[in-house]
């Protein structure tokens, strides 16, 4: 194609290599991106100032570098900080935002590597949260140890995920049944499953909509428990919930890029007739993928009753639904999903107290959309060339004498 | 309870269904045609809640309904034409994209509706029928138009030559290609039709069959649309039969918070409500299990394009 009015023609020509730091590119884009047409709504919703929103917003999820300054100088002198919980609040807040979203994020990621939509992480994560608080509250006794709960709670939470994602997993597998909708359906029957213990049903203490408390021993410690030691710590919330994320990122990323079965997982998400063709059992790696990404769901339920410290109504809706942007902002990379869902945790930490409440869901989807939408530019190279000039040689045109 | 009451009952019911379900079905085949046409856009969700929100705020603002109808349809479609640039044009992955077109609609209609939650608007006029008295005339028209418009879109997509097109582009793009038809035209047009169809949908929520806004207003009726897509063959007339079914099991724990029936009633039991709650989405997956069954049997299938990109002179479908 001919730009006019310069003597260069675009061409768009099949990408064969895929430059690594094309996806950080795109996912950079799609955040400025995203803020600029936020920023449009924001005004159309009747925000005065919408870069002022976005500093609170900034301010709110990760701090100010002078409070970080002031932070690091009290953490070094082991004093307390002079701000209060100004120093590391905003990034404590943060990280325990991306705990689950990371966990979510990993979920969908793995079964995304295969080209399996699981869309579900949200209903696998709210199963798991069911099974851990019946660990925590009704099966174990209050006096037990606190890491053997925590650890039952885990695997309680994870199995219940597994069991949840085996469903359309198995519909998948055996029946060719598009997951895409029976893992959402479930989301809603997983919703409907927590009213009908807590919105006031067995579960609930009274004419509450909750479990009440937790026994201290079904909680994450939080750092705020160890501020008699270092005294900065007093009042920080973060657990070790984004340390379980990152854990199964990096099991995940061994699996992904140094066994076999990851291998195998590659080839049928990139090319699956030549994954069969090679011999890989489809139904089964399904399977698989579908229980182990919702085993990985449902132990972001267990990390968020634990930092909740108990069951209740209001039980957040939509983090599934935050991993599949996680999943595809990271570029289906384990390792970068850490850095996408504290990117991520922030934005929910800094839009909490803002109205409309709708803005971290707009964004998001604005990213969403940026990003898919130049995934073009890793599949095609477009080059910029000089225009091969139809020029008849003069020597040979014909004269005109 | 006496036979007459039992008769009110289940016409209330009958009548329910159909308005309930009629949201769906616009949806649904809106779906269908843009399916048909080979793109599949998951962002339905999305699309009903724009169209729910505006068309509600619409009516709030101006106290006209129709014009509510309107714009809610118009929204629903400016939505889907970002799906349509992003896969058509970009060639992106449509199930991604239609991810993002449902986050950005829940995003969107969530800030541009939070004014509008809980907002009233006059009750509209009723009809007066002795058994049926809580029908608007809102309602019958809804209904109505459904009933209309499914055979219509049924004829023009199996007996007309647009209709022809439309399912060759998706079934063989490039084959359609070769005979003049432009691919990249046609499947603009129904994926904005499919966005139109289910901002109607959305706006027929928000304003006639469960008027007034609230966040997330269309609770997951624009994913079992896209379920009930499939489980309609892609067949505007099977979608018909499904929507309304889905409207009765929609309906169905309103209609029992009847105190007439002591047994089974939603009113002494919120447990039974909540199990009520859940059918529609667990009969979403148990119809796909009976679909894919069928589908076995009479190789029925999805429009062989559904979901490829066509691209001008590659190799392929």
């Amino acid at each position: 194609m001919k730009i006019p009015g310069t003597s260069y023609q675009m061409r768009v020509e099949t990408r064969l290599d895929n430059p690594g730091w094309m996806g950080a590119a795109s996912a950079v884009l799609g955040i400025i991106l995203a803020l600029i047409v936020g920023g449009i709504v924001l005004r159309a919703a009747g925000a005065t100032d919408p870069i002022g929103t976005y500093q609170e917003i900034f301010k709110e999820g990760y701090g100010t570098p002078a409070d970080w300054q002031a932070g690091f100088h009290a953490l070094l002198t082991n004093g307390d900080c002079p701000r209060g919980l100004l120093c590391f609040g905003p990034i404590s807040d943060t990280l325990v935002k991306a705990a689950p979203i990371l966990l979510t994020g990993l979920a969908c990621l793995l079964a995304f590597r295969m080209k399996l939509w699981n869309i579900g992480a949200d209903g696998q994560m709210f199963l798991g949260g069911l099974a851990a608080t019946a660990v925590a509250v009704f099966i174990m006794p209050k006096d037990t140890d606190r890491s053997l709960m925590l650890i039952l709670m885990a695997i309680a939470g994870s199995l219940a995920g597994l069991a949840y994602g085996l469903i359309p997993g198995f519909l998948k597998a055996r029946l060719n049944i598009n997951e895409i909708i029976t893992t959402l359906m479930l989301n809603y029957v997983a919703y409907k499953l927590l009213e009908y213990f807590v919105v006031v049903g067995p579960w609930s203490i009274g004419d509450f909509e909750s479990t009440g408390p937790f026994p201290k021993t079904a909680t994450w410690p939080r750092l705020t428990e160890f501020a008699k030691s270092v005294p900065i710590f007093a009042g920080l919330t973060a657990h070790p919930g984004i340390l379980l994320g990152i854990g199964v990122a990096i099991i995940l990323a061994w699996i992904f890029y140094k066994s076999q079965w990851g291998y195998q997982i590659r080839v049928i998400g990139d090319n699956p007739r030549a994954a069969k063709y090679a011999g890989i059992d489809l139904p089964r790696n399904i399977l698989l993928v579908m229980g182990l990404s919702g085993a990985i769901a449902g132990l972001a339920g267990m990390n968020e009753v634990a930092a909740l410290r108990e069951l209740n109504g209001r039980f957040q809706r939509g983090l599934g639904f935050t991993g599949v942007i996680v999943a595809w902002l990271a570029r289906l990379n384990p390792l970068a999903a850490i850095l996408v869902s504290i990117l991520f945790g922030g934005l929910m930490v800094g839009t909490q107290l803002i109205q409309p409440q709708g803005i971290s869901a707009m964004l998001q989807g604005v990213i969403l959309f940026v990003v898919v939408g130049t995934e073009l530019l890793f599949r095609y190279r477009i080059k910029l060339e000089k225009a091969e000039q139809i020029v008849i040689n003069k020597a040979e045109a014909p004269h005109d004498k | 309870m006496t036979s007459e009451a039992l008769f009110s009952l289940a016409l209330t019911i009958i009548f329910g269904a159909l308005v309930s379900g009629t949201p769906l079905l616009f949806a649904t085949l809106g779906e269908i045609l843009a399916e048909r046409s080979g793109v599949m856009n998951l962002g339905i969700e999305g699309m009903m809640l724009v169209g729910a929100m505006s068309g509600f705020a619409t009516w709030f603002n101006t106290g006209n309904i129709w014009l509510g109808f309107l714009v809610g349809t118009l929204f629903g479609g400016l939505l889907s034409l970002l799906h349509a640039y992003i896969t058509i044009t970009l060639r992106a992955d449509q199930v991604v994209s239609g991810l993002a077109v449902t986050f950005l609609g829940t995003g969107l209609s969530s800030i541009l509706g939070a004014a509008y939650v809980g907002k009233k608007v006059p009750t509209p006029n009723t009809i007066i029928v002795p058994i049926l008295n809580r029908i608007s005339l809102q309602e019958v028209t809804v209904v109505l138009i459904g009933l209309v418009v499914a055979p219509l879109i049924w004829y023009y997509l199996n007996r007309t030559r647009p209709g022809l097109n439309l399912r060759s582009v998706g079934e063989y793009p490039s084959a359609a290609d070769s005979l003049g038809i432009n691919v990249y035209r046609i499947r603009y047009m129904y994926v904005i039709f499919g966005g139109l169809m289910a901002g109607l949908g959305g706006s027929a929520m928000s304003l006639v069959t469960d008027p007034g806004w609230v966040d997330g207003k269309t609770s997951g009726m624009g994913w079992i649309a896209v379920g009930l897509v499939i489980f309609a063959s892609w067949d505007p007339l099977r979608g018909l039969w499904v929507a309304y079914f889905f409207g009765l099991l929609r309906r169905l724990p309103l209609d029992l918070q009847n105190p007439a029936l002591p047994l089974i009633s939603t009113a002494n039991n919120p447990s039974i409500g909540r199990v009520m709650d859940m059918l529609p989405y667990l009969a979403t997956i148990f119809i796909l299990i009976l679909g894919s069954r069928e589908a076995m049997r009479k190789r029925l299938g999805a429009p062989a394009a559904l979901g490829n990109p066509y691209i001008r002179g590659e190799r392929g479908l």
